[in-house]
């Protein structure tokens, strides 16, 4: 049957077909709905790990025990994995093994644009890049062939376009694929004696690749026009399709390690060739390499996602498509949701001129103006083991600003440190009981699994206690003064500290009937209450107004009022 | 039809992924290559969302190049002209005649345009439709892209049992009744407009 399936979800889909058992992710945009999609098949266990490395070393071990697995994640979760990931290279496979990493080209919703076929060449790991999901989901299945063949996990490389796009897909059944456990420590047991057997073993392997890439049938050579050509993979062969469609065209669909056989055999039938790839010349480093005279970075961007037009401007510079355009109408940034209880939070620590270390989450956004109250945001974790660094050289009135999710995905080890070499650190956990910005999935701290099972709880307050924090309040955001006092109180503190900010993210509270309205008498049209940033507030008539739909009643716009104008009011 | 390349957009919670489900598979449905095409993530907190759908005998990049669409869908007015440039010069338009202040212009940082629709209307060929009203018609103002989905229907030309169809199988059985009715007031006023 025909479905459309999103890249994301036909990676999930091969995986079942495949036969995989065993399923461990962290959420990360755009990777989330590989595993969101995996949950759903009863013949898999799936679970969000704490993060990645995790998630990976679980998926290690299902297959040691003899279970074909997956693992997926974002480009910077591959960073938190690279631990394992290098030195799995090393051990190998018994159950297959996928690795789905989801690259951002463009920057959607990610802090870098780094691009992770730089792993897999520092990894010796093959790599598979779909360019549409049809092919996310055989190669997928493929993969899981050439993981046990050559006992190697592999690498499905996507980017966002490719994992958020829907395209028709004919779906397959599914195989059951199982081993007994493998115990064999000169293969698993990685001390230097046994690792460096393991080596050559790899280099070999990376050889015997190279030679299976050659005539893999999804390296193909489109010959057409010989007068100009392209090498190129997964998403960027469509644009390369639609922009130059009578061009000859050479599509590989496994980028690591490359048929350089091939390769010269294209160049030498093309006039003009080009290596067309978005982010590094990862291709065309390992082309050149090989003495292959081809062009590629001379003429396309290093940055940004690219798209049929780029690849056309890139080799016409003349090229101007025809487009009517509004420049300077208003942006529509994202912004904290009305009743947001991170609103709170960052209004507080604006009030009392404290400064914020922060990290990845929606909280990310109280950096943008008018919050304006977030001064870092580097990777998971950072802020905190940030905040250590910054207080223990002396800096003052500086606090970390980290999320549930994030603090259980590696705040918990920098909060150690902290705790152990007794920083005068203060760390806020804003405590909304989901992990908001890739869509409310369970984390450790909400007492639910990715199946929907109960759980225990993991209670920030009590890892902070458990690491010798003596000094830990939980405060409701919504309550500014009182959050306010606490700040002031724990900042001017010499020892460790933590302040969680507890209350639930508003996509999982009940909509209350209490909403807050503007005194027009009262109000003398300052605008202050503007400052935080929040939707449901707008002038006028030189007066502020509340729209009672948009409004969820956390009052913290009131607080900024000089005139206690802003009342509480039935919706 | 050899092809048609659609965007689709509007403000988070508008409703424009739904929209672009629905397009996209009545599209499938009649034997066409479809490639649906969206950015999540960020944009859900009240960010400006957008989807592109290509459908052709063979789709091949999922992003409509500048000046290449032949429809935009917008769900309110701003966001009908940031995607604009998308457009072939003789594209149409529809758009729900609503407008909704991101906090660029709450915060009196920048001004909403005065007259999108008169900007839109001196390039292209515009449909305005009061979608909420219609919505509200239908029985529940949020189904203001099954509005705008009926009346693109009109002008798209898929036989209309597959639209129905379409419905049934992607909505949920609580929400259906009102989204046909809301669909069918949408080809009325299309219908209204085409003639």
């Amino acid at each position: 049957m025909k479905v459309l399936l999103s890249g994301n979800e036909a990676v999930a889909r091969g995986a079942w077909e495949a036969g995989v058992k065993f399923a461990s992710s962290y959420p990360g945009t755009p990777s989330t709905e590989i595993l969101e999609n995996l949950v759903r098949y009863p013949e898999i266990y799936a679970e969000w790990a704490p993060n990645e490395k995790v998630a990976l070393e679980a998926v290690i071990g299902a297959s040691l025990s003899g279970k074909r697995a997956i693992a997926s994640m974002k480009h910077v979760g591959l960073n938190v994995a690279a631990d394992p990931f290098m030195t799995f290279s090393y051990t190998g496979v018994n159950g297959g093994v996928v690795i789905a990493v989801a690259d951002d080209p463009g920057l959607y919703s990610s802090q870098n644009e780094q691009d992770t076929r730089n792993y897999v060449r520092a990894a010796l790991i093959p790599a598979l890049e779909p360019s549409d999901s049809q092919e996310a989901l055989d190669f997928t299945r493929m993969a899981y062939e050439i993981s046990e063949t050559y006992d190697t996990p592999v690498l499905i490389r996507l980017v966002t376009r490719i994992s958020h796009t829907k395209t028709v897909v004919e779906t397959g059944e599914r195989t059951e694929k199982e081993k007994e456990p493998e115990i064999n420590p000169e293969k698993w047991v990685m001390l230097p004696a046994y690792a460096r057997k393991r080596h050559p073993l790899v280099i070999e392997r990376f050889k015997r690749l190279t030679l299976f890439s050659e005539s893999l049938e999804i390296n193909r050579m489109e010959i057409k026009d010989t007068s100009i050509g392209f090498i190129t993979s997964g998403v960027v062969y469509q644009y390369v399709k639609e922009a130059f469609p009578e061009a000859s065209v050479l599509k590989l669909g496994m980028i690591y390690p490359l048929p350089q056989k091939l390769i010269r055999e294209f160049v030498e039938k093309v006039k003009t060739v080009y290596v067309v790839e978005e982010l590094d010349p990862f291709l065309e480093t390992e082309i050149k390499a090989a003495g292959i005279p081809v062009i590629g970075k001379e003429v396309f961007p290093r940055t940004g996602e690219f798209n049929p037009d780029v690849i056309r401007k890139s080799i016409d510079r003349n090229y101007r498509p025809q487009t009517v355009s509004f420049p300077g109408i208003p942006e529509r940034p994202p912004t904290l949701c009305p009743g947001c209880p991170h609103r709170g939070v960052f209004v507080a620590l604006r009030k009392a001129k404290i400064r914020a270390l922060g990290d990845i989450g929606c909280y990310t956004l109280g950096a943008i103006p008018p919050l304006s109250a977030l001064h870092s945001c580097i990777c998971m974790g950072a802020g905190v083991s940030m905040e250590h660094g910054a207080t223990t050289c002396g800096m003052e009135r500086v606090v970390a600003v980290i999320g549930d999710s994030t603090f259980f995905h590696t705040g918990v080890s920098s909060l150690m440190n902290i705790a152990y070499n007794r920083s005068p650190s203060t760390v806020l956990i804003l405590d909304n009981r989901t992990t908001a910005m890739t869509g409310k999935q369970p984390h450790p701290g909400t007492g639910e699994t990715a199946k929907g099972e109960k759980t225990k709880p993991v209670m920030p307050e009590e890892v902070a206690k458990a690491f010798g924090i003596e000094r830990i309040r939980v405060v409701d955001p919504y309550n500014v003064e009182e959050f306010i006092r606490v700040l002031e109180e724990e900042v001017s503190e010499k020892e460790p500290s933590v302040i969680i900010s507890r209350r639930p993210c508003t996509l999982i509270t009940k909509r209350p009937d209490t909403v807050y309205r503007v005194d027009k008498e009262l109000c003398i049209g300052c605008k202050r209450c503007l400052s935080v940033g929040c939707i449901a507030l707008k002038m006028e008539d030189g007066k502020a107004e509340i729209d009672p739909l948009l409004c969820f009643g956390c009052g913290i716009c009131a607080v900024e009022c000089p005139k206690d104008a802003i009342v509480e009011g039935k919706r | 039809m050899s092809r048609l390349d659609i965007v689709i957009a509007g403000v988070g919670g508008q409703g424009v992924l739904l929209a672009s489900e629905i397009i996209s598979n009545v599209a499938l449905a009649a034997g066409y290559d479809v490639k649906k095409s969206e950015i999540h993530g960020m944009a859900q907190r009240g960010g400006s969302v957008f989807s592109f759908v290509r459908i052709a005998e063979k789709v091949y990049s999922p992003i409509i190049p500048a000046g290449g669409a032949d429809f935009l869908l917008a769900f309110e007015e701003l966001e009908a002209l940031r995607y604009a440039p998308y457009l072939k010069p003789q594209a149409r338009i529809i758009v729900n005649t609503q407008k909704i202040s991101p906090i660029t212009v709450l915060s009196g940082a920048a001004s909403y345009p005065e007259d999108p629709v008169e900007m839109l209307k001196e390039h292209f060929t515009v449909y305005p439709v009061d979608a909420v009203s219609l919505a509200k018609e239908a029985g529940n103002a949020k189904a203001v892209n099954t509005v705008i989905v009926g009346m693109f229907s009109v002008f798209a030309g898929f036989e209309r049992r597959l639209w129905k169809e379409t419905m049934k199988r992607l909505l949920p059985p609580k929400i259906l009744d009102v989204n046909l009715k809301a669909f069918e007031l949408g080809v009325s006023a299309g219908e209204r407009n085409e003639a």
